[in-house]
Protein backbone atom coordinates (compact mmCIF):
# COMPACT_ATOMS: atom_id res chain seq x y z
CA UNK A 1 0.00 0.00 0.00
CA UNK A 2 1.39 3.38 -1.04
CA UNK A 3 -1.46 5.45 0.43
CA UNK A 4 -5.09 5.07 1.41
CA UNK A 5 -8.18 7.03 2.43
CA UNK A 6 -8.93 6.00 6.01
CA UNK A 7 -10.55 7.34 9.15
CA UNK A 8 -8.30 8.43 12.02
CA UNK A 9 -9.43 9.16 15.56
CA UNK A 10 -8.57 12.60 16.92
CA UNK A 11 -6.89 11.61 20.19
CA UNK A 12 -5.12 14.88 21.05
CA UNK A 13 -5.96 18.50 20.32
CA UNK A 14 -3.90 21.49 21.46
CA UNK A 15 -4.11 25.18 20.63
CA UNK A 16 -0.55 26.43 20.15
CA UNK A 17 -1.45 30.06 19.32
CA UNK A 18 -4.85 31.75 18.78
CA UNK A 19 -4.83 30.48 15.17
CA UNK A 20 -2.55 27.41 15.17
CA UNK A 21 -3.74 23.95 16.21
CA UNK A 22 -1.86 20.73 16.97
CA UNK A 23 -3.86 17.56 16.20
CA UNK A 24 -2.89 13.97 17.04
CA UNK A 25 -4.55 11.54 14.63
CA UNK A 26 -4.48 7.86 15.49
CA UNK A 27 -4.07 5.40 12.61
CA UNK A 28 -1.34 2.78 12.92
CA UNK A 29 -1.42 1.62 9.31
CA UNK A 30 -0.93 5.07 7.79
CA UNK A 31 1.49 6.28 10.49
CA UNK A 32 3.79 3.35 9.82
CA UNK A 33 4.39 4.23 6.16
CA UNK A 34 4.62 8.04 6.46
CA UNK A 35 7.99 9.65 5.72
CA UNK A 36 9.27 13.16 6.58
CA UNK A 37 7.91 15.89 4.28
CA UNK A 38 4.87 13.90 3.12
CA UNK A 39 1.36 15.25 3.62
CA UNK A 40 -2.15 14.16 4.54
CA UNK A 41 -5.18 15.23 2.48
CA UNK A 42 -7.86 15.93 5.05
CA UNK A 43 -11.61 15.65 4.48
CA UNK A 44 -13.47 18.69 5.81
CA UNK A 45 -17.14 18.10 6.69
CA UNK A 46 -19.34 19.91 4.14
CA UNK A 47 -16.50 20.78 1.76
CA UNK A 48 -15.87 19.38 -1.73
CA UNK A 49 -12.10 19.79 -1.56
CA UNK A 50 -9.85 18.26 1.06
CA UNK A 51 -7.08 20.32 2.68
CA UNK A 52 -3.47 19.23 2.18
CA UNK A 53 -1.51 19.50 5.44
CA UNK A 54 2.11 18.43 5.95
CA UNK A 55 2.83 15.81 8.56
CA UNK A 56 4.58 17.42 11.55
CA UNK A 57 5.64 14.24 13.29
CA UNK A 58 5.00 10.52 13.64
CA UNK A 59 5.07 8.87 17.05
CA UNK A 60 4.13 5.18 17.03
CA UNK A 61 0.57 5.05 15.67
CA UNK A 62 -0.01 8.81 15.86
CA UNK A 63 0.12 11.19 12.90
CA UNK A 64 0.67 14.70 14.19
CA UNK A 65 -0.44 17.69 12.13
CA UNK A 66 -0.01 21.35 13.05
CA UNK A 67 -2.09 23.76 10.96
CA UNK A 68 -3.13 27.39 10.90
CA UNK A 69 -6.69 28.65 10.43
CA UNK A 70 -6.45 30.27 7.00
CA UNK A 71 -10.08 30.12 5.88
CA UNK A 72 -13.36 28.31 6.22
CA UNK A 73 -11.96 24.80 5.73
CA UNK A 74 -9.23 24.99 8.36
CA UNK A 75 -11.67 26.72 10.74
CA UNK A 76 -14.11 23.81 10.43
CA UNK A 77 -11.21 21.39 10.98
CA UNK A 78 -10.15 23.30 14.11
CA UNK A 79 -13.63 22.74 15.55
CA UNK A 80 -13.26 18.93 15.52
CA UNK A 81 -13.27 17.44 19.01
CA UNK A 82 -11.35 14.61 20.66
CA UNK A 83 -12.88 11.27 19.69
CA UNK A 84 -14.05 12.55 16.29
CA UNK A 85 -13.28 10.56 13.16
CA UNK A 86 -11.25 12.49 10.60
CA UNK A 87 -10.83 10.96 7.14
CA UNK A 88 -7.42 11.45 5.54
CA UNK A 89 -5.69 10.29 2.39
CA UNK A 90 -2.11 9.61 3.41
CA UNK A 91 0.79 9.46 3.11
CA UNK A 92 0.99 11.55 -0.06
CA UNK A 93 3.76 13.08 -2.11
CA UNK A 94 7.51 12.71 -2.13
CA UNK A 95 9.05 13.96 1.11
CA UNK A 96 12.58 14.98 2.03
CA UNK A 97 15.38 12.56 1.29
CA UNK A 98 17.55 12.70 4.42
CA UNK A 99 21.01 11.19 4.01
CA UNK A 100 22.43 10.10 7.38
CA UNK A 101 26.01 11.08 6.54
CA UNK A 102 25.22 14.72 5.72
CA UNK A 103 24.97 17.77 7.92
CA UNK A 104 21.62 19.30 7.05
CA UNK A 105 20.09 22.71 7.78
CA UNK A 106 16.31 22.49 8.20
CA UNK A 107 14.71 25.90 7.77
CA UNK A 108 11.05 26.60 8.53
CA UNK A 109 9.14 29.83 8.14
CA UNK A 110 5.84 30.37 10.00
CA UNK A 111 3.44 27.51 9.33
CA UNK A 112 6.29 25.93 7.30
CA UNK A 113 7.96 25.07 10.62
CA UNK A 114 5.91 21.93 11.56
CA UNK A 115 7.09 19.61 8.72
CA UNK A 116 10.68 20.37 9.72
CA UNK A 117 10.21 18.51 13.03
CA UNK A 118 9.83 14.95 11.70
CA UNK A 119 12.50 15.69 9.09
CA UNK A 120 15.04 17.05 11.59
CA UNK A 121 14.27 14.18 13.97
CA UNK A 122 15.37 11.75 11.27
CA UNK A 123 18.66 13.61 10.88
CA UNK A 124 19.16 13.76 14.65
CA UNK A 125 21.96 15.62 16.39
CA UNK A 126 23.73 16.24 13.13
CA UNK A 127 21.18 18.83 12.07
CA UNK A 128 20.81 22.57 12.47
CA UNK A 129 17.27 23.96 12.59
CA UNK A 130 16.50 27.59 11.83
CA UNK A 131 12.89 28.59 12.44
CA UNK A 132 11.56 32.04 11.61
CA UNK A 133 8.35 33.63 12.89
CA UNK A 134 6.49 36.92 12.47
CA UNK A 135 6.73 37.78 16.17
CA UNK A 136 6.87 36.20 19.62
CA UNK A 137 3.16 35.31 19.66
CA UNK A 138 3.61 33.14 16.56
CA UNK A 139 6.50 31.02 17.89
CA UNK A 140 5.68 27.29 17.97
CA UNK A 141 7.30 23.92 18.68
CA UNK A 142 10.44 25.23 20.49
CA UNK A 143 10.34 22.44 23.09
CA UNK A 144 9.76 19.76 20.47
CA UNK A 145 12.83 20.80 18.50
CA UNK A 146 14.92 21.06 21.67
CA UNK A 147 13.96 17.46 22.55
CA UNK A 148 15.42 15.97 19.35
CA UNK A 149 18.90 17.23 20.14
CA UNK A 150 19.43 19.40 17.09
CA UNK A 151 21.02 22.84 17.21
CA UNK A 152 18.03 25.24 17.23
CA UNK A 153 18.13 28.85 16.07
CA UNK A 154 14.95 30.94 16.20
CA UNK A 155 14.26 34.32 14.63
CA UNK A 156 11.41 36.82 14.63
CA UNK A 157 10.84 39.48 11.99
CA UNK A 158 10.38 42.20 14.64
CA UNK A 159 12.88 40.98 17.23
CA UNK A 160 10.35 40.25 19.97
CA UNK A 161 11.89 36.77 20.42
CA UNK A 162 15.15 35.12 19.36
CA UNK A 163 17.33 36.71 16.72
CA UNK A 164 15.90 39.91 15.20
CA UNK A 165 15.45 39.42 11.45
CA UNK A 166 14.84 36.75 8.83
CA UNK A 167 16.13 33.15 8.75
CA UNK A 168 18.57 34.10 6.01
CA UNK A 169 21.01 35.94 8.32
CA UNK A 170 21.78 32.96 10.61
CA UNK A 171 21.84 30.75 7.51
CA UNK A 172 24.64 32.83 6.01
CA UNK A 173 26.60 32.46 9.25
CA UNK A 174 26.40 28.64 9.30
CA UNK A 175 26.30 27.85 5.59
CA UNK A 176 29.95 26.73 5.48
CA UNK A 177 29.31 24.13 8.21
CA UNK A 178 26.45 22.33 6.42
CA UNK A 179 26.13 20.08 3.36
CA UNK A 180 22.56 20.69 2.28
CA UNK A 181 19.32 22.57 3.02
CA UNK A 182 15.73 21.37 3.46
CA UNK A 183 13.13 24.13 3.80
CA UNK A 184 9.44 24.95 3.94
CA UNK A 185 7.80 28.36 4.24
CA UNK A 186 6.57 31.39 2.31
CA UNK A 187 7.76 31.58 -1.31
CA UNK A 188 9.85 34.78 -0.89
CA UNK A 189 11.73 33.08 1.97
CA UNK A 190 12.33 29.94 -0.11
CA UNK A 191 13.62 32.03 -3.01
CA UNK A 192 16.08 33.91 -0.78
CA UNK A 193 17.30 30.67 0.81
CA UNK A 194 17.81 29.19 -2.64
CA UNK A 195 19.87 32.24 -3.69
CA UNK A 196 22.20 31.75 -0.70
CA UNK A 197 22.42 27.98 -1.31
CA UNK A 198 23.29 28.57 -4.96
CA UNK A 199 25.98 31.14 -4.09
CA UNK A 200 27.62 28.61 -1.77
CA UNK A 201 26.97 25.65 -4.05
CA UNK A 202 24.86 23.70 -1.51
CA UNK A 203 21.98 21.41 -2.55
CA UNK A 204 18.63 22.92 -1.55
CA UNK A 205 15.27 21.14 -1.33
CA UNK A 206 12.06 23.14 -0.95
CA UNK A 207 8.57 22.04 0.06
CA UNK A 208 6.00 23.93 -2.04
CA UNK A 209 2.29 24.70 -1.71
CA UNK A 210 -0.41 25.06 -4.35
CA UNK A 211 -4.20 24.98 -4.49
CA UNK A 212 -4.96 21.29 -4.78
CA UNK A 213 -7.88 19.05 -5.69
CA UNK A 214 -7.31 15.27 -5.87
CA UNK A 215 -4.03 15.15 -3.91
CA UNK A 216 -2.88 11.97 -5.63
CA UNK A 217 -1.71 13.08 -9.10
CA UNK A 218 -4.85 12.39 -11.12
CA UNK A 219 -6.37 15.83 -11.78
CA UNK A 220 -3.23 17.89 -12.49
CA UNK A 221 -4.60 20.87 -10.55
CA UNK A 222 -1.67 21.76 -8.28
CA UNK A 223 0.79 22.74 -11.02
CA UNK A 224 4.25 24.17 -10.37
CA UNK A 225 6.58 25.44 -13.09
CA UNK A 226 9.70 23.27 -13.44
CA UNK A 227 12.69 24.03 -15.68
CA UNK A 228 13.64 21.37 -18.20
CA UNK A 229 17.24 20.67 -19.19
CA UNK A 230 16.71 22.61 -22.45
CA UNK A 231 15.57 25.71 -20.52
CA UNK A 232 11.85 25.43 -21.33
CA UNK A 233 9.31 25.30 -18.49
CA UNK A 234 6.95 22.40 -17.92
CA UNK A 235 4.37 21.84 -15.19
CA UNK A 236 4.83 19.22 -12.52
CA UNK A 237 2.48 18.71 -9.59
CA UNK A 238 2.90 19.46 -5.91
CA UNK A 239 0.85 16.44 -4.81
CA UNK A 240 2.65 13.65 -6.66
CA UNK A 241 5.98 15.02 -7.97
CA UNK A 242 6.40 17.13 -4.80
CA UNK A 243 5.72 18.72 -2.40
CA UNK A 244 9.52 18.59 -2.11
CA UNK A 245 11.43 19.78 -5.17
CA UNK A 246 15.09 20.43 -5.85
CA UNK A 247 15.20 24.27 -5.77
CA UNK A 248 17.48 24.17 -8.81
CA UNK A 249 14.61 22.80 -10.93
CA UNK A 250 11.91 25.22 -9.83
CA UNK A 251 11.01 28.00 -12.30
CA UNK A 252 11.02 30.69 -9.55
CA UNK B 1 -28.45 -9.39 -7.09
CA UNK B 2 -29.64 -7.16 -9.92
CA UNK B 3 -27.75 -6.83 -13.18
CA UNK B 4 -25.77 -3.56 -13.33
CA UNK B 5 -24.50 -4.05 -16.88
CA UNK B 6 -25.41 -1.57 -19.61
CA UNK B 7 -24.78 -1.47 -23.33
CA UNK B 8 -23.82 1.90 -24.78
CA UNK B 9 -23.60 2.07 -28.57
CA UNK B 10 -22.76 -1.64 -28.82
CA UNK B 11 -20.14 -1.57 -26.04
CA UNK B 12 -20.81 -3.70 -22.96
CA UNK B 13 -20.14 -2.08 -19.55
CA UNK B 14 -20.13 -4.25 -16.40
CA UNK B 15 -21.79 -1.36 -14.55
CA UNK B 16 -23.06 2.11 -15.53
CA UNK B 17 -20.43 4.04 -13.52
CA UNK B 18 -17.77 5.65 -15.71
CA UNK B 19 -14.91 7.82 -14.45
CA UNK B 20 -15.20 11.30 -15.98
CA UNK B 21 -12.39 12.62 -18.14
CA UNK B 22 -9.87 14.84 -16.37
CA UNK B 23 -10.56 13.51 -12.88
CA UNK B 24 -8.73 10.19 -13.01
CA UNK B 25 -5.82 10.81 -15.39
CA UNK B 26 -5.06 7.43 -16.94
CA UNK B 27 -6.13 5.48 -13.88
CA UNK B 28 -2.82 4.79 -12.11
CA UNK B 29 -3.50 6.78 -8.94
CA UNK B 30 -6.97 5.51 -8.02
CA UNK B 31 -5.80 2.09 -9.21
CA UNK B 32 -3.65 2.07 -6.04
CA UNK B 33 -6.86 1.98 -3.97
CA UNK B 34 -9.03 -0.55 -5.82
CA UNK B 35 -9.14 -2.47 -9.08
CA UNK B 36 -10.21 -0.10 -11.86
CA UNK B 37 -12.88 -2.65 -12.79
CA UNK B 38 -15.04 -1.01 -10.08
CA UNK B 39 -15.74 1.38 -12.94
CA UNK B 40 -17.74 0.15 -15.90
CA UNK B 41 -15.49 2.40 -17.94
CA UNK B 42 -12.86 5.08 -17.72
CA UNK B 43 -12.87 8.22 -19.81
CA UNK B 44 -9.20 9.12 -19.97
CA UNK B 45 -7.64 12.56 -19.59
CA UNK B 46 -8.33 14.77 -22.64
CA UNK B 47 -5.65 13.95 -25.17
CA UNK B 48 -4.33 16.16 -27.96
CA UNK B 49 -2.09 15.29 -30.92
CA UNK B 50 0.97 16.83 -29.28
CA UNK B 51 1.83 17.19 -25.60
CA UNK B 52 0.23 20.26 -23.94
CA UNK B 53 1.74 21.95 -20.87
CA UNK B 54 -1.60 23.26 -19.58
CA UNK B 55 -2.38 26.57 -17.88
CA UNK B 56 -0.20 28.39 -15.33
CA UNK B 57 -1.26 27.96 -11.67
CA UNK B 58 -3.38 28.47 -9.66
CA UNK B 59 -5.70 26.13 -11.54
CA UNK B 60 -8.12 25.27 -8.72
CA UNK B 61 -10.62 27.19 -6.57
CA UNK B 62 -13.24 25.92 -4.16
CA UNK B 63 -16.87 27.03 -4.52
CA UNK B 64 -19.90 26.36 -2.34
CA UNK B 65 -20.50 22.60 -2.80
CA UNK B 66 -18.14 22.44 -5.72
CA UNK B 67 -14.98 23.69 -7.36
CA UNK B 68 -13.54 25.49 -10.37
CA UNK B 69 -10.70 24.14 -12.44
CA UNK B 70 -8.68 25.52 -15.32
CA UNK B 71 -6.10 22.81 -15.93
CA UNK B 72 -6.08 23.65 -19.65
CA UNK B 73 -5.82 20.12 -21.05
CA UNK B 74 -2.34 19.37 -19.76
CA UNK B 75 -1.57 15.99 -21.31
CA UNK B 76 1.39 13.99 -22.65
CA UNK B 77 0.07 13.78 -26.23
CA UNK B 78 -1.48 11.05 -28.38
CA UNK B 79 1.71 9.08 -28.97
CA UNK B 80 2.36 8.66 -25.25
CA UNK B 81 -1.28 7.77 -24.64
CA UNK B 82 -1.28 5.10 -27.35
CA UNK B 83 2.13 3.57 -26.60
CA UNK B 84 2.37 3.87 -22.81
CA UNK B 85 -1.05 4.36 -21.20
CA UNK B 86 -3.34 2.35 -23.43
CA UNK B 87 -1.59 -1.06 -23.21
CA UNK B 88 -1.76 -0.84 -19.38
CA UNK B 89 -5.37 0.40 -19.34
CA UNK B 90 -6.48 -2.44 -21.63
CA UNK B 91 -5.43 -4.91 -18.92
CA UNK B 92 -7.61 -3.29 -16.23
CA UNK B 93 -10.87 -5.03 -17.16
CA UNK B 94 -12.84 -1.84 -17.77
CA UNK B 95 -14.06 -0.08 -20.91
CA UNK B 96 -11.40 2.36 -22.13
CA UNK B 97 -12.76 5.60 -23.55
CA UNK B 98 -10.24 7.95 -25.16
CA UNK B 99 -11.12 11.62 -24.74
CA UNK B 100 -10.02 13.46 -27.89
CA UNK B 101 -9.34 17.20 -27.86
CA UNK B 102 -7.88 19.71 -30.26
CA UNK B 103 -7.69 23.33 -31.38
CA UNK B 104 -8.91 23.05 -34.97
CA UNK B 105 -11.27 20.84 -36.93
CA UNK B 106 -8.34 19.13 -38.60
CA UNK B 107 -6.76 18.43 -35.16
CA UNK B 108 -9.94 16.66 -34.08
CA UNK B 109 -10.07 14.64 -37.31
CA UNK B 110 -6.41 13.70 -37.11
CA UNK B 111 -6.47 12.54 -33.48
CA UNK B 112 -9.72 10.63 -34.04
CA UNK B 113 -8.15 8.85 -37.01
CA UNK B 114 -5.08 7.99 -34.91
CA UNK B 115 -7.16 6.68 -32.00
CA UNK B 116 -9.42 4.70 -34.34
CA UNK B 117 -6.50 2.45 -35.22
CA UNK B 118 -5.83 1.53 -31.58
CA UNK B 119 -7.45 -0.75 -29.00
CA UNK B 120 -9.55 1.99 -27.38
CA UNK B 121 -13.15 0.86 -26.97
CA UNK B 122 -14.79 4.23 -27.62
CA UNK B 123 -13.88 7.82 -28.43
CA UNK B 124 -15.39 10.75 -26.54
CA UNK B 125 -15.03 14.01 -28.43
CA UNK B 126 -14.21 16.87 -26.07
CA UNK B 127 -15.79 19.90 -27.72
CA UNK B 128 -16.71 21.47 -24.42
CA UNK B 129 -13.52 22.27 -22.49
CA UNK B 130 -13.96 25.87 -21.28
CA UNK B 131 -10.32 26.34 -20.28
CA UNK B 132 -8.36 26.51 -23.52
CA UNK B 133 -8.05 29.57 -25.74
CA UNK B 134 -8.40 27.86 -29.10
CA UNK B 135 -10.75 24.99 -29.80
CA UNK B 136 -12.49 23.23 -26.94
CA UNK B 137 -15.82 24.81 -26.16
CA UNK B 138 -15.90 27.01 -29.28
CA UNK B 139 -16.95 23.90 -31.21
CA UNK B 140 -19.61 22.98 -28.70
CA UNK B 141 -21.61 26.16 -28.26
CA UNK B 142 -24.18 26.01 -31.08
CA UNK B 143 -26.09 23.25 -32.89
CA UNK B 144 -24.48 24.35 -36.18
CA UNK B 145 -20.89 24.10 -34.92
CA UNK B 146 -21.59 20.77 -33.17
CA UNK B 147 -23.10 19.35 -36.35
CA UNK B 148 -20.11 20.52 -38.41
CA UNK B 149 -17.39 19.10 -36.15
CA UNK B 150 -19.29 15.85 -35.53
CA UNK B 151 -19.79 15.17 -39.27
CA UNK B 152 -16.16 16.01 -39.98
CA UNK B 153 -14.85 13.70 -37.26
CA UNK B 154 -17.36 10.95 -38.08
CA UNK B 155 -15.63 10.36 -41.42
CA UNK B 156 -12.41 9.41 -39.60
CA UNK B 157 -13.91 7.63 -36.61
CA UNK B 158 -14.09 3.83 -36.71
CA UNK B 159 -15.01 3.52 -33.02
CA UNK B 160 -18.30 4.29 -31.29
CA UNK B 161 -18.30 8.08 -31.02
CA UNK B 162 -19.53 9.95 -27.94
CA UNK B 163 -19.93 13.73 -28.20
CA UNK B 164 -19.37 15.44 -24.83
CA UNK B 165 -21.65 18.46 -24.60
CA UNK B 166 -21.17 21.82 -22.94
CA UNK B 167 -23.91 23.16 -20.64
CA UNK B 168 -22.95 26.71 -21.61
CA UNK B 169 -25.60 26.83 -24.37
CA UNK B 170 -29.11 28.20 -24.83
CA UNK B 171 -30.79 24.97 -25.97
CA UNK B 172 -29.07 21.73 -24.94
CA UNK B 173 -31.66 19.53 -26.70
CA UNK B 174 -30.99 21.23 -30.03
CA UNK B 175 -27.25 20.72 -29.59
CA UNK B 176 -27.73 17.02 -28.77
CA UNK B 177 -30.00 16.56 -31.80
CA UNK B 178 -27.35 18.17 -33.99
CA UNK B 179 -24.76 15.68 -32.71
CA UNK B 180 -27.15 12.78 -33.34
CA UNK B 181 -28.02 13.81 -36.89
CA UNK B 182 -24.31 14.24 -37.69
CA UNK B 183 -23.60 10.64 -36.72
CA UNK B 184 -22.81 10.57 -32.98
CA UNK B 185 -23.37 7.16 -31.36
CA UNK B 186 -23.96 8.68 -27.92
CA UNK B 187 -23.78 11.98 -26.07
CA UNK B 188 -22.32 12.69 -22.64
CA UNK B 189 -23.31 15.73 -20.60
CA UNK B 190 -22.66 18.00 -18.83
CA UNK B 191 -19.12 19.29 -19.04
CA UNK B 192 -18.35 22.07 -16.56
CA UNK B 193 -20.20 25.37 -16.27
CA UNK B 194 -17.96 28.40 -16.76
CA UNK B 195 -17.42 30.19 -13.45
CA UNK B 196 -15.16 32.68 -11.69
CA UNK B 197 -14.02 33.54 -8.15
CA UNK B 198 -12.21 36.67 -6.92
CA UNK B 199 -9.96 36.95 -3.87
CA UNK B 200 -11.38 40.10 -2.28
CA UNK B 201 -8.13 40.83 -0.44
CA UNK B 202 -5.99 40.94 -3.58
CA UNK B 203 -8.85 41.87 -5.98
CA UNK B 204 -7.48 39.21 -8.30
CA UNK B 205 -9.23 36.16 -9.73
CA UNK B 206 -8.28 33.06 -7.70
CA UNK B 207 -7.65 31.14 -10.91
CA UNK B 208 -4.82 32.46 -13.09
CA UNK B 209 -6.88 31.72 -16.23
CA UNK B 210 -9.49 34.12 -14.70
CA UNK B 211 -12.39 31.75 -15.43
CA UNK B 212 -12.65 28.02 -14.81
CA UNK B 213 -15.05 25.12 -15.19
CA UNK B 214 -17.41 24.58 -12.29
CA UNK B 215 -18.17 21.04 -11.13
CA UNK B 216 -19.33 19.20 -8.01
CA UNK B 217 -22.65 18.76 -6.19
CA UNK B 218 -23.67 22.39 -6.88
CA UNK B 219 -24.11 21.68 -10.62
CA UNK B 220 -26.08 18.44 -10.16
CA UNK B 221 -29.62 19.89 -10.58
CA UNK B 222 -28.52 21.65 -13.79
CA UNK B 223 -27.15 18.35 -15.09
CA UNK B 224 -30.32 16.44 -14.19
CA UNK B 225 -32.43 19.01 -16.03
CA UNK B 226 -30.26 18.90 -19.15
CA UNK B 227 -30.09 15.09 -19.25
CA UNK B 228 -33.89 15.01 -18.94
CA UNK B 229 -34.27 17.43 -21.87
CA UNK B 230 -31.72 15.63 -24.03
CA UNK B 231 -33.18 12.16 -23.43
CA UNK B 232 -36.53 13.36 -24.73
CA UNK B 233 -34.88 14.82 -27.84
CA UNK B 234 -32.59 12.00 -29.05
CA UNK B 235 -32.70 8.23 -29.61
CA UNK B 236 -28.97 7.60 -29.07
CA UNK B 237 -27.71 6.67 -25.55
CA UNK B 238 -27.22 9.50 -23.07
CA UNK B 239 -24.40 9.44 -20.53
CA UNK B 240 -25.29 11.71 -17.60
CA UNK B 241 -22.72 13.50 -15.49
CA UNK B 242 -22.33 16.62 -13.41
CA UNK B 243 -22.06 16.60 -9.64
CA UNK B 244 -23.08 12.98 -8.99
CA UNK B 245 -21.83 12.21 -5.47
CA UNK B 246 -23.98 9.44 -4.00
CA UNK B 247 -25.85 6.36 -5.19
CA UNK B 248 -29.05 8.35 -4.73
CA UNK B 249 -27.70 10.92 -7.21
CA UNK B 250 -26.87 8.07 -9.61
CA UNK B 251 -30.43 6.71 -9.38
CA UNK B 252 -31.82 10.23 -9.91
CA UNK B 253 -29.61 10.88 -12.93
CA UNK B 254 -30.67 7.61 -14.52
CA UNK B 255 -34.34 8.32 -13.81
CA UNK B 256 -33.86 11.67 -15.58
CA UNK B 257 -32.73 9.82 -18.69
CA UNK B 258 -29.15 8.62 -18.37
CA UNK B 259 -28.24 5.20 -19.81
CA UNK B 260 -24.93 5.39 -17.95
CA UNK B 261 -23.35 7.94 -15.66
CA UNK B 262 -19.94 9.51 -15.12
CA UNK B 263 -18.50 10.58 -11.78
CA UNK B 264 -15.63 13.02 -11.37
CA UNK B 265 -15.29 15.64 -8.67
CA UNK B 266 -16.62 13.31 -5.95
CA UNK B 267 -13.44 11.23 -6.37
CA UNK B 268 -11.51 14.16 -4.88
CA UNK B 269 -13.78 14.25 -1.83
CA UNK B 270 -14.14 10.48 -1.47
CA UNK B 271 -11.90 8.28 -3.62
CA UNK B 272 -14.03 5.25 -2.71
CA UNK B 273 -17.21 6.82 -4.17
CA UNK B 274 -17.48 4.35 -7.12
CA UNK B 275 -17.51 1.40 -4.72
CA UNK B 276 -20.20 3.00 -2.56
CA UNK B 277 -22.33 4.04 -5.56
CA UNK B 278 -22.16 0.53 -6.97
CA UNK B 279 -23.22 -1.02 -3.63
CA UNK B 280 -26.00 1.55 -3.28
CA UNK B 281 -27.34 0.83 -6.77
CA UNK B 282 -27.46 -2.89 -5.99
CA UNK B 283 -29.32 -2.18 -2.77
CA UNK B 284 -31.88 0.10 -4.43
CA UNK B 285 -32.57 -2.28 -7.31
CA UNK B 286 -32.97 -5.27 -4.98
CA UNK B 287 -35.27 -3.34 -2.64
CA UNK B 288 -37.44 -2.29 -5.58
CA UNK B 289 -37.36 -5.73 -7.13
CA UNK B 290 -35.74 -4.53 -10.32
CA UNK B 291 -33.73 -7.07 -12.30
CA UNK B 292 -31.63 -4.62 -14.28
CA UNK B 293 -30.25 -1.13 -13.77
CA UNK B 294 -31.50 -0.28 -17.27
CA UNK B 295 -35.03 -0.23 -15.85
CA UNK B 296 -34.13 3.03 -14.11
CA UNK B 297 -33.34 4.92 -17.31
CA UNK B 298 -35.85 7.67 -18.05
CA UNK B 299 -38.28 6.26 -15.49
CA UNK B 300 -39.14 9.68 -14.08
CA UNK B 301 -42.89 10.27 -13.85
CA UNK B 302 -43.91 13.73 -14.99
CA UNK B 303 -47.66 13.53 -15.48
Amino acid sequence: MKFDAQDCILVGKYRLTPTIYDFRLKNAQLAEITKPGQFAHILIPGKTLRRPISVCDIEDDIIRIVFEIRGDGTRILSECEIGDKINIIAPLGKGFDIPQDKKIAFIGGGIGVPPMLYSAKRAGENSVVINGFRDKSAVILTEDFNKIGCRLIETTDNGTYGIHGFVTSPLEEIINDIDMICTCGPTPMLKNIYKIAKKHNKPCFVSLEQRMACGVGACLGCAVGIKRADGTVTYKHVCKDGPVFNAEEVAW
Amino acid sequence: MADLSVNIAGVEFSNPIIAASGTIGFGHEYGELYPLSVFGGISCKGTTLKERPGNPPPRIAETPMGMLNAVGLQNPGAEHFINVELPWLKKQNTVVIANAAGSTESDYCEITELLSDTDVDMIELNISCPNVKAGGAQFGTSPESVEKITSAVRRYCKKPLIIKLSPNVADIAAVAKAAESAGADAVSLINTLTGMRIDINTRRPIIRNITGGMSGPAVFPVAVRMVYQVKKAVKIPVIGLGGISTWQDAVEMMMAGADAIQIGTILFTDPYAPVKISEGLHGWLDTHDMKSVTELTASVITD
